[in-house]
């Protein structure tokens, strides 16, 4: 029996769920010191004076360094590595420490290191920073007008870069429209919040140093921090032990890891720092912050003609790895499953007084369906067309896939009205429009809110989007190595290391299944830049699609060598055998095979008959670069009940549809959209993070910042369709991110379809109960008691 | 999350508890179910230099009904209170207190003597006319809880007292209600309401006690509310009107969640629903 497609449990668990799992700050080593970070408590300000002295009176404390003591230990500040032709992105120097002025609160300003945490913690207390305030700009649309106060006066503006795109004819398109839709959305800040917060240690041993570090990308932390500390890469081995979720937060690199290794270099002793779940909602960096500005056409008839979105991203103060690209990142899907002939896209980064803004969760693509599946909804209300109707007319055809879209885009494989009918098949909209007809009359809200979305992911084709593409300084091509032990056990090493999607599992399942050898059996390496495959890490929903076809390929490069071993043993053509119930035999002959245990025993002990031109051993590597991205897609129901006294909204239902492709695991997938449909409803409903007009944070805790809970979220109805992608041999799909994607304005729709009859038309997330309420109350429906 | 350094000591008596906090003075803090005080260590927002932990001290965890009343020991777990249906509106207002594991370690006598206007127990006990025992270095008195809770996290409990007993009246013959507004199910009280009703013989409003969790400083009574419905008829419109001057001459204080309007507002809608649910049982 083929091991994919199975519901396979997952083979983490069992040491996750135990306690025996190895997370980062489970590691402990001889001689370890504990390193806690001084911060600014001010959100933008000069730095005058730092008194390190009563600090380092405090026994146990061995080292107490300010960015000035630092300057000499670093070759290089932490990068941002998009450059995209002709394009000016202002970027300030950014150091693990900083000198001179700080720029956001939490901004680090030395560090203290000491022989244990608390004394660190104590210590750091004691040491006493000056500041000089500076005034503050924490909206970026102000931080756009003449006048304002500036983050870094040396650009003269707050403005960071500006990049475009357009295709089809735009001005003629819209003159084209019957109707035209313009709407302001607000896509707020968000933070990852993963159960396990960051933790770095830097080890020395001789001149060779090693960094354990909470990280989704270990490989390309290697070339960052051996470039910022000035040492060649090979003196730099990085490892991610078990990673306890990231969402994006850990798709970075940090000054803390660099300042660890900096650190242990310095001392010559291990040092370990933790963030605190204070520290992280305060300095891992945050996602969305976006003002959209959107306007689309149609002709009566509901085709629409064109969409031009504005784009205002706030960036926070200072560029990160990715941060001025993650707004553009959703750009191929900006027009949705829509067959709009003319797209016009501008974006406008801005610098304020804030934490940086970089990958989330969905990373760009959230927001975008966000706007789309709203903006849909109002031009159907316009139009005066059913919202589904609308949908459905402009849906590209399956027909049609391969489908370039006016940007240029070419959108792998699809099938909208599959999703839509499937969802339609499990969710009866008819029974519920009576349901919701009835409680209005007892003066109960509820509404049904649906979204059709399309997100790209599979990152990258590396020519798009490398140097002489969309301007990443990277590739994001993806490389394994499979081996066979001689006993039949096998080992692969993949260039992406997971960060809880299961990839021990999947990857097993595949390498499994090509080389006749039960998943279990199988152990899937990862996170070591000193062992096995290079890769470019884990995020953009790429693990599978471009991390698993090298798997794919390498294994099968294992399984023709076992076919020609066993050929050469069984006296038989190597095109002659069929692997087939975990045996290899001859077609035909049944009874004449053997086992990948037998095989490799040969390939590693070679036998007399093994003819000399086959190499011992059983191992093999492929690199696979994909040719395009994938585009998964879906169709959501959410029904919510609104309190239209309180302005509570609670969701009472949830149908997904979701098509990723065949599934290698449905239950990793069913996890996987389970997650992310709750991290959508997390936006939608709960979670923020607040910045007060002085850059003071609000939400710093798990009691401000409102995460979900199970018991905010009903039980979630699944379900898939399968469309494979001829992208790759597999035909799969990404599937961690698509429920962010797809979720928000199913769950947003729902509360203005419920609160329709009392006259709320718009609404920006969250949607907190005071904030219904005062709609509400703008719309004169507000629940008098 | 790292606590100020602090000392640790676990008497085995109240007596022995009593002296610690006396010979200590205001550094000392005692350390009940901890689901308040350590969290604010943690952030350092507190920094006791000794906790006194209850632990130890035999015979702090119990529920009795003697004369109609109840005593209830201050070490009483959230969790048991949610558990003794007998105890109506407390063990409505337990159970429905943050999560069901900070409810099996946190205790009444460590939520009352807090003092946190957001937390539930406080209104409750207020709208009972409940009362504490404290003990001290000169003996034993009893604090009803209109005396009890004096400013924002402030009790008139005096820093070498240790909370006793907490006493109930009997409250044969009166429905209740509580009512507790929060954006998610384990959060704090954005407001609170506990309604006791109770009917004469010709159905009118015999008695009736309204709180309020987290409208002030302190746990409130809505005592216009409560005149305005008191000796009057338990119908749907006298219920609306009384509600409607819930909230009446309170300043909550704005945060995050809910403007002062905001909370007046759920105030007036929370207090007529516990008012219904009140009259309703």
């Amino acid at each position: 029996m083929s091991a994919i497609g199975q519901a396979m449990r997952r083979k983490e668990d069992p040491r996750m769920i135990t306690g025996a799992a190895r997370y980062t700050e489970d590691i402990q080593l001889p001689g370890m010191l504990h390193a806690v970070v001084v911060r600014s408590p001010e959100a933008h300000a000069s730095i005058t004076r730092i008194d390190t002295a009563e600090a380092l009176e405090r026994d146990g404390v061995v080292a107490v360094l300010t960015g000035e003591d630092m300057a000499g230990d670093f070759a290089g500040g932490l990068p941002m590595v998009w450059a995209p032709a002709g394009v000016e992105i202002h970027t300030p120097d950014h150091w693990p420490l900083k000198r001179g002025e700080v720029k956001h609160v939490g901004d680090p300003v030395a560090v203290v290191v000491a022989t244990s945490r608390h004394i660190a913690v104590d210590a750091a207390e004691d040491v006493i920073v000056d500041y000089d305030p500076k005034p503050v700009v924490v909206d970026p649309e102000a931080a756009l007008e003449d006048g304002s106060p500036l983050v870094w006066e040396q650009f003269g503006t707050n403005k960071v870069h500006e990049w475009a795109i357009s295709g089809g004819d735009i001005d003629a398109q819209l003159a084209e429209a019957d109707v035209i839709v313009e709407r302001r959305f607000e896509n707020h800040r968000t933070s990852g919040a993963p159960i396990e917060p960051r933790c770095s240690i830097g080890e020395i041993r001789g001149d060779k140093l090693t960094l354990y570090s909470t990280t989704q990308i270990p490989h390309i932390a290697r070339f960052v921090f051996s470039g910022m500390l000035g040492i060649p890469e090979d003196q730099l081995r990085v490892i991610a032990p078990d990673v306890g979720g990231g969402f994006g937060a850990k798709l970075q690199t940090y000054g803390e890891e660099c300042l660890v290794l900096a650190l242990a270099k310095r001392l010559g002793r291990p040092v370990r720092w933790v963030e605190t779940r204070s520290e992280h909602m305060t300095t891992s960096h945050h996602g969305r912050d976006q003002v959209n500005y959107v306007k689309v056409g149609a002709k009566s008839d509901g085709t629409v003609t064109a969409c031009q979105v504005r784009i205002i991203a706030d960036l926070g103060a200072y560029q990160m790895l990715l941060t001025p690209f993650i707004p553009e990142l959703g750009f191929p899907v900006m027009g949705g499953c829509y067959r709009f002939p003319a797209i016009d896209l501008h974006f406008t980064g801005v610098f304020t007084n804030k934490m940086c803004t970089d990958a989330i969760r969905g990373a760009g693509r959230p927001e975008a369906t966000y706007w789309i599946e709203l903006t849909m909804d109002r031009l159907a209300d316009e139009l005066g067309m059913d919202r589904l109707e609308l949908r459905r007319k402009n849906f590209i055809p399956k027909e049609e896939f391969p489908f370039e879209t006016a940007l240029g885009i070419v959108y792998d494989s699809g099938n909208y009205h599959g999703t839509l009918d499937r969802l339609l098949e499990n969710f009866d909209l008819s029974e519920f429009r009576a349901e919701q007809e009835r409680l209005r009359g007892e003066g109960v809200y509820r509404g049904v809110g649906f979204s059709t979305y399309v997100e790209v992911c599979g990152l990258a084709p590396s020519r798009a989007v490398g140097p002489q593409g969309v301007g990443l300084q990277a590739a994001f091509w993806e490389s394994a190595n499979v081996r066979v032990t001689p006993t039949g056990s096998a080992i692969v090493y993949t260039g992406t290391s997971p960060h809880g999607q299961g990839l021990d599992t999947s990857f097993a399942q595949i390498a499994g299944d090509i080389l006749g050898i039960d998943p279990q059996n199988v152990d899937v390496h990862h996170g070591d830049t000193d062992q096995g495959a290079w890769g470019w890490d884990t995020y953009g929903s790429r693990s599978l699609a471009v991390g698993g076809e090298a798997i794919v390929r390498a294994s099968q490069r294992v399984q023709e060598k076992a076919k020609r071993i066993c050929a050469a043993l069984l006296e038989a053509a190597p095109e002659d055998i069929e692997l087939a119930d975990g045996k290899y035999h001859v077609r035909g002959s049944p009874d004449k095979s053997m086992t990948m245990a037998e095989i490799s025993g040969a390939a590693h002990i070679p036998p007399n008959e093994l003819p000399a031109d086959i190499e011992p051993g059983l191992e093999e590597s492929a690199f696979y670069d994909p040719e395009n991205f994938v585009f998964p897609f879906g169709a959501h129901a959410c029904v919510v009940e609104v309190d239209a006294e309180t302005g509570k909204v609670t969701v009472v239902r949830y149908v997904s549809v979701d098509d990723c492709g065949p599934a290698i695991n449905p239950m990793l997938i069913e996890g996987q959209v389970h997650g992310g449909v709750v991290h959508a409803i997390g936006q939608a409903l709960y979670e923020q993070v607040v910045y007060d007009e002085h850059g003071q944070l609000v939400t710093g805790t798990f009691v401000d910042y409102a995460l979900p809970t199970a018991a905010e979220v009903p039980p979630l109805e699944t379900d898939r369709t399968e469309t494979p992608s001829p992208v790759n041999t597999l035909g799969v799909k990404g599937v961690g991110e698509a429920g962010t994607i797809g979720a928000t304005p199913a769950v947003a729709a729902a509360v203005l379809d419920a609160l329709s009859p009392l006259g709320v038309t718009e609404l920006d997330m969250p949607l907190t109960p005071m904030r219904v309420w005062q709609a509400l109350e703008s719309a004169g429906s507000g629940g008098a008691a | 999350m790292i606590t100020a350094p602090f000392d640790y000591e676990a008497p085995e008596s109240v007596e022995e508890a009593i002296r610690i906090l006396h010979e200590n003075g205001e550094d000392a803090k005692l350390l009940a179910g901890g689901h308040s005080l350590l969290p604010l260590m943690k952030v350092r927002l507190a920094a006791p230099t000794v906790l006194v932990d209850l632990r130890k001290i035999p015979g702090l965890q119990s529920v009795e009904q003697e004369n109609g009343g109840w005593t209830i020991g201050p070490m009483t777990r959230h969790a048991a209170l949610q558990d003794t249906s007998e105890l109506g509106v407390v063990a409505r207002a337990a159970s429905l207190i943050a999560d069901q594991q900070v409810r099996n370690r946190g205790t009444i006598g460590g939520s009352l003597a807090h003092g946190d206007p957001a937390s539930d127990l406080p209104a409750v006990l207020l709208a009972l006319d409940g009362s504490v025992t404290a003990r001290g270095p000169n003996g034993e008195r009893s604090i009803p809880a209109a005396d009890l809770f004096q400013d924002y996290l402030t009790t008139t409990l005096r820093h070498d007292e240790v909370i006793t007993e907490v006493r109930l009246p009997g409250l044969e013959g009166y429905g209740f209600g509580y009512q507790k507004f929060t954006r998610r199910a384990e959060d704090w009280a954005m407001v609170g309401v506990c309604a006791l009703v109770s009917r004469a013989a010709d159905g009118s409003c015999a008695d009736v006690r309204i709180g309020f969790t987290n409208m002030g400083p302190t746990p409130l009574r809505a005592t216009a509310a409560e005149d305005a419905l008191r000796g009057g008829q338990l119908d749907d419109a006298s219920i609306r009107a009384a509600a409607a001057q819930a909230g009446e001459g309170t300043d909550p204080p704005g945060d995050l969640n809910a403007t002062p309007e905001y909370k007046r507002h759920l105030a007036r809608v929370l207090t007529r629903r516990a008012l219904e649910e009140a009259v309703s049982l």
